[in-house]
């Protein structure tokens, strides 16, 4: 296992972490995402962590890290699936996981997606910030 | 040569398994509706037949002697299953006590020479003295694990997730929310919400008599989960005490959704997940 | 008469290094090893689990790596998990600030150290400038 598939799914790109990564492949994943966001011009871009047993802070940065640079790019990032015990464990380590939102499945991740993008070209003119959806902390 | 008293006890191991019976049927704290005779008989039978085996002359003055693992693992069987069933520690102790009796009056009547029968009689006394010890504290044990477990079930009941809607979960709080208690209730919530794929779900606390800072502590982070996992955590049953202690305590509360009842909650859901309930004329 | 056990006393142990980036996942699925061996529940494992990524990331990236030791330790009837971790680093000149939430020297979150501490029961930190620092964990199987 050398890198993570990144796969194009229309305007989104879809990545599954199915392994508990270290630091490299992680570090990696987040260079290969932005400069594929850069390149497609994707809209969106979403996490499925429903196979990862452990999120600390190294890797809760990384996340954070690919929100805020695809957002730089006009694209938005939804993390999906997370564990409970991960939600827990996070919770008490202390970690807010900024600048993404969630979504319990890819499927509903994915509609998550879709309504932002919408909401986004609907209001292109006044570019309003909508805060019904779950951003975390 | 002193008498050699385990001999004795063993030649006379169906003596003393009769009079110990006779002496624990007689016993009017006897409890037939716990225990049937046969299975009172066969116990002790077991236990006579392994404490003959495993005593010598060398062993009788070493209680901690590991020739008795046996013997310790039976007893403390016999009051662990005699505390869940709700023995008393009386009626538990019993048990071996009639048993040291049962094993003097033999020797009483075995040794002859007076000086024998006084050391026989202390070093047997000391033996079974230590077997009731560790009775006692099996049967405590026993009795802890009980606790232990009424405790869990306890934590368990009072948290029920109920799926009130597709997609909708609630939760009511009732009692106070500790740490260990919010542990629970996060686990159960986040759990049910990966298993119905919930957006929403309800944590009413009308049931919790105070809010303090802690309390307030707990709620958040059991909403930051919720969110983490992609859900949606509204906190309903807000009485106006509690309202007024939040604001003078100054806890922010700002960031999560609150309402009054449980109804305004469900309102809430259903406009989150555009549901329409609506009254139909007949 | 047998004793009753009043201190913590330590059944099981192993040593393993870390001295490479690619040793944390060895390092931290022996952990949930010994963690399933006494029966610790999911969310605790997981609680345990982050709080050693964070130490033993501590270790390689301000000490160059150091010694972890595994052990399953008792106290009465509970078991748990207990670890220590052991570097020759620089040492950490004030514990009491870098135990804060958000101090870092490394351009970083600052929240392996406090994050660590809450995720465990028992947490225990030692350091020494020039000398190294010694951080011991214990989680409690139900704690
Ligand atoms: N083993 C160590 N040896 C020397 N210094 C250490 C060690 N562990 C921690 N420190 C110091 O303590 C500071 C705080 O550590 P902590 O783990 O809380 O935060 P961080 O590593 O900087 O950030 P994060 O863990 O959130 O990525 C570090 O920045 C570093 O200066
Ligand atoms: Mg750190």
């Amino acid at each position: 296992m050398d890198r993570i598939p990144i796969l194009r799914m229309g305007q989104f790109l879809l990545v599954t972490i199915q392994v508990d990564l270290y630091d490299r492949l992680a570090l990696e994943l987040e260079a290969d995402l932005v400069k594929m966001v850069s390149k497609t011009g994707a809209k969106g871009i979403l996490i499925d962590i429903s196979a990862v047993s452990i999120v600390d802070s190294f890797m809760g940065r990384i996340i954070g890290n690919i929100g805020v640079m695809s957002k730089l790019l006009d694209a938005e990032t939804v993390v999906v699936g997370m564990q409970p015990a991960v939600a827990i464990t996070l919770v008490e380590l202390g970690l807010p996981l900024k600048g993404v939102y969630t979504a319990l499945n890819v499927e509903k991740g994915m509609d998550l997606l879709k309504s932002k993008v919408q909401i986004i070209e609907d209001d292109e003119i006044d570019a309003a910030n909508d805060n019904e959806d779950h951003l975390p902390e | 040569m002193a008498t050699e008293i385990t001999k004795i006890l063993k030649k006379r191991k169906s003596v003393i398994l009769e009079r110990w019976m006779k002496n624990q049927l007689t016993d009017e704290t006897l409890r037939e509706d716990l225990i049937s005779n046969e299975e009172l008989r066969a116990e002790s039978e077991e236990l006579i037949d392994i404490l003959t085996k495993s005593l010598n002359e060398t062993n009788l003055t070493d209680p901690d002697s590991s020739d008795f693992d046996h013997v310790i693992e039976i007893l403390g069987g016999i009051s662990l299953s005699r505390a869940k069933q709700g023995f008393s520690p009386r009626e538990t102790g019993l048990y071996v006590m009639s048993l040291k009796e049962t094993l003097l009056q033999i020797l009483q009547e075995e040794v002859k020479d007076p000086a024998d029968l006084i050391a026989a009689t202390l070093n047997l006394s000391r033996l079974i003295d230590n077997f009731s010890i560790i009775t006692f504290e099996t049967f405590i044990k026993g009795r802890e694990e009980v606790i232990l477990r009424q405790t869990d079930e306890i934590t368990e009941i009072s948290t029920p997730v109920i799926r009130v809607w597709d997609g909708i979960l609630a939760l009511p709080i009732i009692g106070t929310l500790d740490s260990a208690r919010t542990q629970v209730v996060m686990e159960s919530l986040l759990t049910e919400i990966v298993e119905s794929g919930s957006s929403v779900a309800i944590l009413d606390i009308s049931g919790v008599p105070t809010v303090d800072s802690l309390v307030a502590q707990h709620l958040l982070k059991t909403v930051s989960a919720t969110r983490l996992m992609g859900a949606e955590c509204v906190i309903s049953g807000i009485r106006p005490e509690i309202a007024q202690t939040i604001v003078h305590l100054g806890i922010d509360l700002s960031d999560i959704v609150t309402k009054a009842s449980l109804a305004s909650a469900l309102s809430f859901a259903f406009a989150t997940l555009k549901v329409e309930v609506k009254k139909v004329a007949r | 008469m047998r004793l009753m056990i009043t201190k913590i006393i330590s059944l099981n142990k192993d040593k393993m290094s870390i001295a490479k980036e690619q040793d944390v996942v060895p390092f931290r699925n022996r952990v949930k090893e010994y963690a399933i061996k006494i029966k610790m529940s999911l969310v605790n494992q997981t609680k345990l689990i982050t709080a050693a990524s964070e130490l033993g990331r501590n270790m390689l990236r301000y000490a160059n790596g150091g010694k972890v030791l595994i052990e399953i330790v008792s106290l009465g009837r509970q078991h748990g998990i207990r670890l220590t971790f052991d570097d020759q680093g620089p040492g950490i000149p004030d514990i009491q600030l870098a135990m804060n939430d958000g101090y870092s020297t490394g351009k970083s979150l600052g929240l392996g150290l406090p994050g660590a501490k809450r995720l465990v029961n028992e947490f225990e930190i030692k350091s020494e400038l020039g000398v190294g620092t010694k951080v011991t964990i214990t989680k409690w199987a139900n704690g």
